[in-house]
């Protein structure tokens, strides 16, 4: 990665702009190996109710330390203003984290999120002082919204939660990008490599990806892939590709052909 | 009395602190958060908070998780 060009999101200050996510591996130790070679700093957690029979048993912080990593609690899984909010203050106690990731979903079969209900979370979440980055729909005018409530990363699908589809929507994401003033990260969508080049190419800030690399057949070299493809992708970004043309337009000089 | 802890009922003879109860289920407070009737418990105040009979408790931490539920 180039050195003076860090991400900024709420303040603080990030060398990689591939955030991960610490769901859906075999086991404990393949995740920790995994989110090491993707170079991310920060990673998104859950919240749930611990196991009272049982609560002896590894936990995700006995190998991804939150002093290593920016944990970025999330909301995944709740459907209610009420349960994303609680959610999160319940997070916030435990470590103190303010920087939080927002999602209320709408729809069980596709994770759709809910515009207006995250609308409204986000708006308390805000004003208890948390910063929030959000989970939303292609949508440039709730983008906007978020945006103007106060969210400090703006965070559309590309395609649905673990659907491996890629980016699906170049001209909604590029809108949001070109309107943004806070940093713009595709959450959702990616399934490989050349998928996470072509959002940083379109100019987002940043990728969240967990199935593509947690899933993968195998996640430590896709997760390097990962690493390797949002960072070509920004370079490509800021190198600024070619136009496009219709026509040839040839890379050697025309005059002193040995025909002429 | 009688307590709900995530959802499932749970009886004590006598009352004890928060602190009391994680420490009887063998939890690191360090890694959980707490809410009480729906209000969290800041953690600096589970050795002064004593739970009650019907109380409802919420004990949670932090598992893997991401882009998906």
């Amino acid at each position: 990665m180039i050195d003076d060009d860090p991400l900024f999101v709420a303040g603080r200050q990030f060398r990689s702009r591939l955030l991960v996510g610490t769901g859906k591996y075999k086991d404990f130790s393949e995740m920790a190996v995994a989110i090491k070679a993707s170079g991310a700093q920060i990673v998104t957690v859950a919240i749930r109710r611990i196991n009272l029979t049982d609560p002896t048993k590894p936990m995700l912080v006995d190998y991804i330390s939150p002093k290593d990593y920016i944990f970025l609690p999330n909301t995944a899984g709740c459907f209610t203003v009420d349960d994303a909010v609680r959610t999160l203050r319940l997070a916030r106690e435990i470590g103190g984290w303010n920087l939080v990731k927002l999602e209320v979903l709408g729809d069980q079969k596709s994770l759709y999120p809910n515009m207006i209900e995250t609308l409204k979370a986000a708006e308390i979440l805000i004003e208890d002082e948390f910063q929030v980055m959000v989970y939303c729909t292609d949508d440039p005018v709730f983008a906007k919204k978020l945006e103007n409530l106060g969210c400090c990363a703006i965070m559309p699908l590309g395609a649905p939660i673990g659907s491996g589809l890629g980016i699906q929507n170049y001209m909604n994401i590029r809108l949001i990008v070109e309107q943004a003033k806070v940093p713009v990260l595709i959450d959702a969508g990616v399934g490989t490599a050349s998928d996470a080049t072509i959002a940083m190419e379109l100019g987002c800030d940043g990728v969240l990806m967990n199935t593509a690399i947690a899933q993968a057949k195998n996640p430590i070299v896709m997760a390097n892939a990962m690493r390797l493809s949002v960072e070509a992708g920004r370079l490509a970004y800021l190198g600024g590709r070619i136009p496009k043309k219709f026509y040839t337009n040839p890379s050697s000089p025309v005059t002193g052909l040995i025909s002429e | 009395m009688l307590v709900t802890i995530n959802g499932k009922i749970h009886n004590f003879k006598t009352s004890l602190s928060l602190e009391a109860l994680l420490k009887e289920f063998g939890i690191d407070h360090s890694k959980v958060a707490i809410e009480r009737n729906l209000e969290i418990v800041p953690k600096s105040t589970y050795d002064q908070i004593i739970i009650n009979d019907g109380d409802k408790l919420e004990i949670v931490y932090f598992i893997g998780g991401g882009a998906l539920s």
